[in-house]
C-alpha cells in the first residue's frame, strides 16, 4: 500500500473526491421511564456532530472504547438506523434519508461485516446459500453462473469452494467471518464496513483475515471503513485514523502522523495504555494514566466531554480550564498538520 | 522441589520455602456424551515467592481450566489428577472444608467478568468484610475499616463513601479492583487472575494492571497471571508459560519466550500480532489450520498439523518439555535447536488462505469446557 507523507496534509484528501462523506452526523437514543407511559425522560448521546470523509481505495480506522459511538456511527451510515440528525452522502447523494427500497439498490455498494462471525450466519443454512442470499436478493443469482460465483468468491476470501455445502458450525471463528467477508463482496461492493471483524477471534487466526482484508483491498479497490477498539489492529491496516470518545472524534489523522505525533490528550493516553508484546520495550514505558472511568452518555460533561479525565485539563490554570467546561472544542488543526479537538492540543511522543 | 519435609505445621508456612506453589502433572478431563475431553494433558510448573507467572494460549488451550483446578472450582464431572503443592499439602486431595481455610487466606482468585464474581445483592464493603471475617476474627466494624483501606489501596476514589455501594454502582474498572481488594484481603500466597482485565477497555485496562501490581506489592504474594494478550504478559510477568492443547509448549522469561522462542507456536503468536509500536503495512503470519480436538487427540505433536517445520517423528512422538540453549527455558519441540535466530517471516507464510476444516484436522474449535 501506498504510505503517504506523515506530517503533510493528506495528500489523497485535496484532490480526490471522497467515496462516501459523513457530515454532523447525530444519533441521540431516548431513555424512557418505567411505568405504564414511558415518557422519554432522557437522551443517550452516542453520536454528537461526526464528520469524516472516506476516500476510494483507503482504510479509515474508527477507533474508540465501548460505548464511544462507533458502532452507532457504522450502523447510521449504512442507514440501517435513521441519524437524529446530519447526513451521509455517498458519491455525492444523501442517503440518509433514502427510502428502504432506493436505499437496497444503494446496498449494492456498501456493505458490512459483522463483529461475531458466530451470530452473523445462518445456522441453517450452507455456506453456498449463505453467500449466495445477496445475489438472490438483488436478483442478480441465475442458476447457470451462480454456483460458478460463489465457487469464485469462496476462493476469493481464502476458503476451499468444496466446502460451500457444508454449515457454518463445521468451520472454525475465522472461517466463518471470511464467510462473512464473501457474503459481502457477492455485490461487488465500493465501500465495506467492517465492524469489530477480529476482536473474536484468537491471534494466530486474526492475523489471516487481516492479510486477507488487505489483499482484497488491493484487488478490488476497497474502501474499508474499520471500525475497532484495538488500536495494534487499527494501527496495522488503516491510512488514517479517527479517534473518537463518548460520541464524538477527538483527532483525525495519517495513521503514521496519529503515532508520531498524537495531539489530543485522549489520544496520548489510548496509545500508552496499550500494552506492547515486547518485554524491555513494555518495561520502561511510561504509561499516562486516566482517572476515572467513561461518564455515562446520558448526561456528558459540557464543553469537552474528555475534560472529566483529562491529565492535561487538571494542569491548567482556572481560567484556561473555564474555557475547556464552557465551550466545546472544534475538530480543527491547531497547527499540528491534522485535526484535533482539544483547545490546548500539543504533540506529546508517547511510543 | 524437597516437597518431603516434615514440619507437620498446618498451615504450613511458606515464607521460607523456594516456592509457594507447585503444580505437578496436573491433568484434568472432562467425560462427555461424545468421549473424554482431555483438557489438561500434564501441566507441570512452580511459582516462586513474588513471582509472576503469565500463562499464554488461545482459547481451548486450557489455561483456565488448570487454574479451576488448582482452586478446586471445577465441576463435580471433572477427573482431576496429579498434585498441587501448597506447602506440604497437596491441594487436590483434600476436602471442600479443609480447602476454604486456603482459599482466600492463601491463595485468591481473580475471575475475567467481576458482575459475576461479586454477589449484587450485597455492598461491596460487606462483601470484602465478609472475605476478612471469613478468616480473622475481627469485629464487623474493624473489617469494614479494612475494608476502605483496601478499596483506597486498589485505586477506588472515595473508597469511604463507595465501600457502602453495591456492584451495580461501580463502573465494570472499579468492579475489578474492589475484586482484587478482596483478594487481597487476607495477605494471600499467591494470587491467580484469570483474565482479569480482557472485559475491560484499554484505559480501564492499564488502571486495573496498576492496582493489581499495587496489590502485589503490598502483600508480597507471588502471581499467575492467565491472560491469551501478549502484551500484558510482556509488560507483567517475569516467567511465562505457553499452553498449547492443555499441555505446556514452552517455559522462560518473559525475554526468553518474547525474544527467543524455541518452539514454533509461540514464534507463530508473535508473527500474527499487529504491533502498536511499528509502522507500515508489514505483513503477518497467521499460523495456519486450528486447534486440535482434545476429544480423540491424534498421537504425536499437537502443533504437527499446523507446523510448518514438521516431519515425520512429528506425527509419531509428542514432544516433552525440554532444556533449552538457555537456562531455565524449556520448549516442546523436536526440532527447538533449529529455531536459534529464526524469525516467524523465515517459518510462517503471510498467506491469506485458510482452508481446511477444523473437521478434518479432527473437530475442533470446541468451546473451552469450563465450569
Amino acid at each position: 500500500m501506498t504510505l503517504t507523507e506523515s506530517a503533510s496534509p493528506p495528500a489523497n484528501s485535496t484532490n480526490r473526491e471522497p467515496i462516501l462523506s459523513v457530515r454532523h452526523l447525530v444519533k441521540h437514543f431516548p431513555v424512557r421511564g418505567r411505568g405504564l407511559i414511558r415518557r422519554v425522560v432522557g437522551q443517550v448521546h452516542a453520536v454528537c456532530d461526526v464528520s469524516f470523509d472516506l476516500y476510494p481505495g483507503e482504510t479509515l480506522g474508527l477507533v474508540g472504547e465501548s460505548g464511544c459511538g462507533k458502532t452507532t456511527t457504522s450502523r447510521v451510515i449504512l442507514n440501517l438506523q435513521p441519524p437524529t440528525s446530519g447526513e451521509v452522502r455517498y458519491q455525492g447523494q444523501v442517503i440518509s434519508s433514502l427510502s428502504q427500497r432506493e436505499m437496497r439498490r444503494l446496498r449494492r455498494d456498501i456493505q458490512i461485516v459483522f463483529q461475531d462471525p458466530y451470530a452473523s450466519l445462518d445456522p441453517r443454512m450452507p455456506v453456498n446459500e449463505i453467500i449466495a442470499e445477496p445475489l438472490r436478493i438483488h436478483g442478480m443469482y441465475d442458476s447457470k453462473s451462480g454456483p460458478r460465483q460463489v465457487a469464485e468468491l469462496m476462493r476469493t476470501v481464502g476458503l476451499n469452494p468444496e466446502h460451500g455445502n457444508r454449515y457454518p458450525h463445521e468451520f472454525s471463528g475465522g472461517q466463518r467471518q471470511r464467510i462473512g467477508v464473501a457474503r459481502a463482496l457477492a455485490l461487488r461492493p465500493r465501500v465495506l464496513v467492517l465492524d469489530e471483524p477480529v476482536s473474536a477471534l484468537d491471534v494466530s487466526i486474526q492475523a489471516g483475515v487481516l492479510n486477507l482484508l488487505q489483499d482484497l483491498q488491493e484487488q478490488f479497490a476497497l474502501a474499508y471503513l474499520f471500525v475497532a477498539h484495538d488500536l495494534s489492529v487499527v494501527r496495522h491496516v488503516s491510512n488514517r485514523i479517527a479517534v473518537m470518545y463518548l460520541g464524538r472524534l477527538v483527532e483525525v489523522a495519517e495513521t503514521e502522523a496519529l503515532f508520531a505525533a498524537p495531539s489530543h490528550p485522549y489520544t496520548q493516553a489510548l496509545i500508552s495504555a496499550i500494552p506492547i508484546p515486547d518485554p524491555r520495550k513494555e518495561r520502561a514505558r511510561q504509561r499516562i494514566m486516566l482517572s476515572g472511568d467513561v461518564p455515562s452518555p446520558v448526561d456528558p460533561p459540557s464543553g469537552c466531554r474528555f475534560r472529566t479525565r483529562c491529565p492535561l485539563f487538571a494542569t491548567l490554570t482556572d481560567a484556561e480550564q473555564r474555557r475547556c467546561i464552557d465551550e466545546v472544542p472544534a475538530l480543527v488543526d491547531r497547527g499540528q498538520g491534522h485535526p484535533v479537538a482539544c483547545h490546548y492540543a500539543r504533540p506529546v511522543q508517547v511510543l | 522441589m524437597s516437597g518431603e519435609l516434615v514440619d507437620g505445621v498446618v498451615p504450613p508456612s511458606v515464607s521460607n520455602r523456594a516456592n509457594v506453589l507447585e503444580v505437578e502433572n496436573l491433568r484434568v478431563d472432562f467425560p462427555t456424551d461424545d468421549g473424554l475431553v482431555r483438557a489438561v494433558r500434564g501441566l507441570s510448573y512452580t511459582l516462586a515467592p513474588r513471582e509472576v507467572l503469565g500463562i499464554v494460549g488461545e482459547s481451548g488451550s486450557g489455561k483456565s481450566v488448570a487454574s479451576l483446578a488448582v482452586m478446586g472450582l471445577l465441576p463435580k464431572n471433572a477427573r482431576v489428577s496429579g498434585q498441587v503443592r501448597f506447602g506440604d499439602e497437596n491441594l487436590l486431595g483434600l476436602s471442600e472444608s479443609a480447602l476454604a481455610r486456603y482459599r482466600g487466606e492463601h491463595i485468591a482468585m481473580i475471575f475475567q467478568d467481576p458482575m459475576t464474581s461479586l454477589n449484587p445483592v450485597y455492598t461491596v464493603g460487606w462483601q470484602i468484610a465478609e472475605a476478612i471475617r471469613a478468616h480473622r476474627n475481627v469485629s464487623q466494624r474493624a473489617a469494614l475499616e479494612k475494608a476502605v483501606e483496601l478499596l483506597r489501596l486498589v485505586g477506588i476514589p472515595q473508597a469511604a463513601d463507595r465501600v457502602h455501594n453495591y456492584p451495580h454502582e461501580f463502573s465494570g474498572g472499579m468492579r475489578q479492583r474492589a475484586v482484587i481488594a478482596c483478594a487481597i484481603a487476607n495477605d494471600p500466597d499467591v494470587i491467580i487472575a484469570d483474565e482479569p482485565t480482557t472485559a475491560l477497555d484499554v484505559t480501564v485496562q492499564a488502571q486495573v494492571l496498576e492496582s493489581l501490581r499495587i496489590a502485589r506489592e503490598r502483600t508480597g504474594a507471588a502471581m499467575i497471571l492467565i491472560t491469551h494478550d501478549l502484551g500484558v504478559v510482556a509488560g507483567q510477568a517475569d516467567r511465562v508459560l505457553v499452553m498449547y492443547a492443555g499441555k505446556p509448549v514452552e517455559v522462560g522469561t518473559a525475554d526468553d519466550v518474547f525474544y527467543r522462542p524455541r518452539m514454533p507456536y509461540t514464534l507463530g503468536l508473535l508473527g500474527s500480532l499487529p504491533r502498536l509500536d511499528v509502522g507500515g503495512r508489514r505483513r503477518l503470519t497467521p499460523i495456519q489450520g486450528s486447534p486440535p480436538s482434545l476429544i480423540n487427540l491424534p498421537p504425536g505433536c499437537p502443533f504437527a498439523p499446523r507446523c510448518p517445520m514438521r516431519q515425520p517423528i512429528c506425527q509419531q512422538e509428542e514432544p516433552e518439555l525440554r532444556p533449552t540453549d538457555h537456562p531455565g527455558h524449556l520448549a516442546a519441540c523436536h526440532f527447538s535447536d533449529s529455531l536459534v535466530g529464526v524469525a516467524p517471516s523465515d517459518l510462517f507464510r503471510p498467506t491469506a488462505r485458510d482452508d481446511v476444516l477444523p473437521e478434518d484436522a479432527g473437530d475442533s474449535a470446541a468451546p473451552e469446557v469450563t465450569a
